[in-house]
């Protein structure tokens, strides 16, 4: 790796000439230094662990559903709100056929009752799901790590009211507030649909209260690095404060705050879940797999299809984002064991 | 020998200890209570002392890290002791600092480049040549290969990772450098390469060294002048060579007798020689009334336990804060050697041990 000092003399007057893209291979030293990066030593790492490459995959599919679900169910030609009473034992109740009504038609069963296409509502309630578990840990992110941080940095009077504030919210009620405020709360309000308003509200709220799980890292890990000589450095040099924390603490703190957002993301999700469920998530016409799960309960004794699919669906995708941020935390930290 | 370029008179740093909810003050660590130093152009001040003695803390101080409590720094002619953050940045130029840790000193998430190139873009200094060819020039005159420009902090050993330490440096061109314990974190063969990279750059870019440091052989090394400092205090200033052959102040004749002989046959005659102090040094919260050294010096008497002895010039050009500074005769009484004054010390110390108080 190391070319010796005559080597890099010669090598040296050539290369600022000739090199306007710094780093690229140069042919006349046949390979250039290049330092590796903390994050390419991850990546390598990462990539070893199949079973958290598995579930960054799944991972990277569900958003990918998430995102195409539309064209996704238009292309497969059941729309969510399609009934199918052909399909329904009117007597019953229950959908024709056994595990659900499942054909090749229908690849998840229909609904009970109604008849409509499980796997077109599965698909839109992945997107539910999806939205709101990520942005509602974009939310608890970006709160955490500039509370977390200011809490850290500035210490003093700061750190006692934002540590306070912490510790308040991961006391309180967090179900019992949700569902007193999306009952006072309009079906829809700034011109969005029933569904949006909704999930706004889900995301508002689960961002709200995920924020101190990520602030208490981002504090505590603030208050190891800024004793680090590196940050007295930058001040002998004359850096400002938002120099100090963007520049110099920020890139340090990039590993944790993105371990700890991939792992309330799966807790979000099933607190989405939990909350449709309950009747104070996505509203009855719109898909969710909590709200599916809601349905289910009338049924499952005589066809218990319906259940499994929504719930199965919860379980998997809460899998794999565990295993994926496990496999990320030991690709970023692997003295953390 | 020449015009002071920084002055220090006085300094004292508290660091306060608070208690209860209302977080009011009950006590306060002195890590530096009042110290005089003058530190010449050109010339290199070491620092020594004892972990605890407050050396890092006046450093800090000294690079205005730290606010000092009290006191007053003077540096090129400027009062600095309470500057603005306007005219601080601009004196940061002008005084820079080499951290102990080179683990701990550069930033893991930065290329070699982004570290060395800081200073550059946090002070706005021009760089015609543009910046990469200024930060490889700072890298080829601290000894490393210009190439490692994109290199990450943890593909260099402590050695390498020292040298991106004074290339930042000497990035902004300082006149002074306060180098704090630079190569107490290295392994011993690498430790005289840096500090004999440190005393090149010395004779090429006429820099002012403030060295602090606990290895007495290091200091004998690259110091002009040495301080001695005891919990807070600057016990004794003078000439290297006179201090580490004449030591006036009873802590740094200990301090002294404690350096190891290298050589095997002088070795027996120096360990007869070795003063040996008993107890620990006390709290810097509640330090002794008088003298700080007196609870553990062979020669406290009353007058140590009341006043407290300024640093005053002697006939020799020592400055001492001792009541009874240690002579040459008690040094080399009796023909052989030191050993008389060590043998004094122990007696001294034996009757210290019988009866404590």
């Amino acid at each position: 790796m190391v070319s010796g000092p005559g080597a890099s003399l010669s090598e040296e007057s050539t290369h600022d000439v000739a090199d306007p893209a710094e780093g690229g291979v140069n042919s006349t030293t046949g390979k250039a230094i290049e330092g590796r990066s903390l994050r390419q030593i991850a990546w390598r790492r990462f990539k070893r662990d199949r079973v958290a490459t598995a579930g960054g995959a799944f991972v990277g599919f569900l958003v990918l559903v998430a995102i195409f679900a539309t064209p996704i169910v238009s292309l497969i030609g059941h729309p969510i709100d399609a009934f199918n009473n052909d399909l329904i034992d009117p007597t019953l109740g229950l959908p024709l056929g056994s595990f659900g009504g499942i054909s090749g038609e229908h690849w998840l069963g229909v609904e009970p009752t109604s008849g409509r296409d499980v796997f077109s509502r599965i698909i839109f309630g992945a997107q539910t799901s999806i939205f709101v578990a990520f942005l509602a840990a974009l939310v608890s992110t970006i709160l955490g790590a500039i509370l977390g941080l200011a809490a850290g940095f500035m210490g003093g009077w700061v750190d006692a009211v934002v540590s306070r504030i912490m510790d308040f919210l991961l006391a309180f009620p967090q179900l019992l507030f949700s569902i007193a405020l999306v009952s006072v709360l309009p079906d829809s309000f700034f011109g969005l649909d029933g569904r949006l308003s909704r999930m706004a509200v889900l995301i508002g709220v689960i961002g709200f209260f995920g924020w101190p799980y990520i602030g208490r890292i981002v504090r505590g890990q603030v208050l190891s690095l800024r004793e680090r000589e590196f940050i007295e450095a930058s001040r002998s040099l004359g850096a400002r404060t938002g120099r100090i924390l963007f520049r110099e603490l920020l890139p340090n703190l990039a590993a944790p705050i993105l371990v700890y957002t991939t792992l309330i993301i799966p807790t979000n999700i099933i607190t989405e879940a939990s909350l449709s469920f309950l009747g104070v998530g996505i509203e009855a016409p719109n898909p969710s797999w909590g709200g599916m799960l809601y349905d289910a309960k009338s049924y499952y004794q005589s066809d218990p299809t319906y259940m499994i699919i929504p719930g199965v669906c919860i379980f998997i995708t809460v899998l794999a984002f565990n295993l994926f941020g496990d496999g990320l935390r030991d690709a970023l930290d692997p003295k953390a064991h | 020998m020449s015009t002071p370029l920084l002055e220090v008179t006085g300094l004292q740093k508290h660091f306060p200890i608070t208690a209860g909810l209302l977080r009011r003050q009950v006590a306060a660590v002195r890590a530096v209570d009042g110290i005089d130093l003058t530190v010449n152009k050109g010339e290199t001040l070491g620092l020594v002392g004892e972990s605890g003695c407050g050396k890092s803390t006046a450093g800090r101080l000294i690079t205005r890290i730290l606010e000092p409590t009290g006191g007053t720094v003077t540096f090129d002619g400027q009062d600095i002791t309470h500057i603005k953050r306007g005219p601080l940045r601009d004196l940061r130029r002008d005084v820079q600092m080499i951290f102990q840790d080179p683990y701990s000193s550069l930033n893991p998430r930065h290329t070699v480049g982004t570290i060395v190139s800081a200073p550059l873009q946090i002070q706005k200094i021009p760089t015609p040549q543009g910046l990469k060819k200024a930060v490889q020039e700072l890298l080829e005159l601290v000894g490393l290969n210009p190439e490692h420009y994109n290199r990450y902090p943890h593909e260099f050993s402590g050695g390498q990772r020292q040298r991106i330490g004074i290339a930042r440096a000497l990035a902004l061109k300082p006149k002074m450098i306060v180098a704090d314990e630079p190569v107490s974190a290295l392994d011993v063969s690498i430790q005289a390469q840096v500090v004999n990279l440190l005393d090149d750059l010395q004779r090429e870019l006429d820099l002012t060294y403030l060295f602090i440091a606990h290895d007495l052989s290091v200091v004998r090394h690259i110091s002009d002048r040495v301080a001695v400092m005891y919990l807070g205090k600057v016990v004794e200033v003078a000439p290297r060579d006179d201090l580490y052959a004449h030591p006036r102040h009873p802590y740094t004749v200990a301090l002294m007798s404690a350096v190891p002989v290298p050589d095997p046959s002088r070795r027996d005659k120096a360990q007869r020689e070795r003063v040996l102090l008993t107890g620990d040094v006390p709290s810097p919260i509640d330090p002794p009334s008088g003298c700080r050294f007196r609870t553990r010096c062979w020669k406290a008497q009353d007058v140590c336990a009341s006043e407290q002895p300024p640093l005053t010039v002697l006939a020799d050009g020592h400055q001492v804060a001792c009541h009874f500074p240690v002579s040459d005769e008690e040094q080399h009484a009796a023909g052989s050697g030191r050993s008389a004054a060590a043998a004094q010390a122990r007696d001294k110390i034996a009757t210290v041990v019988a009866d404590p108080e």
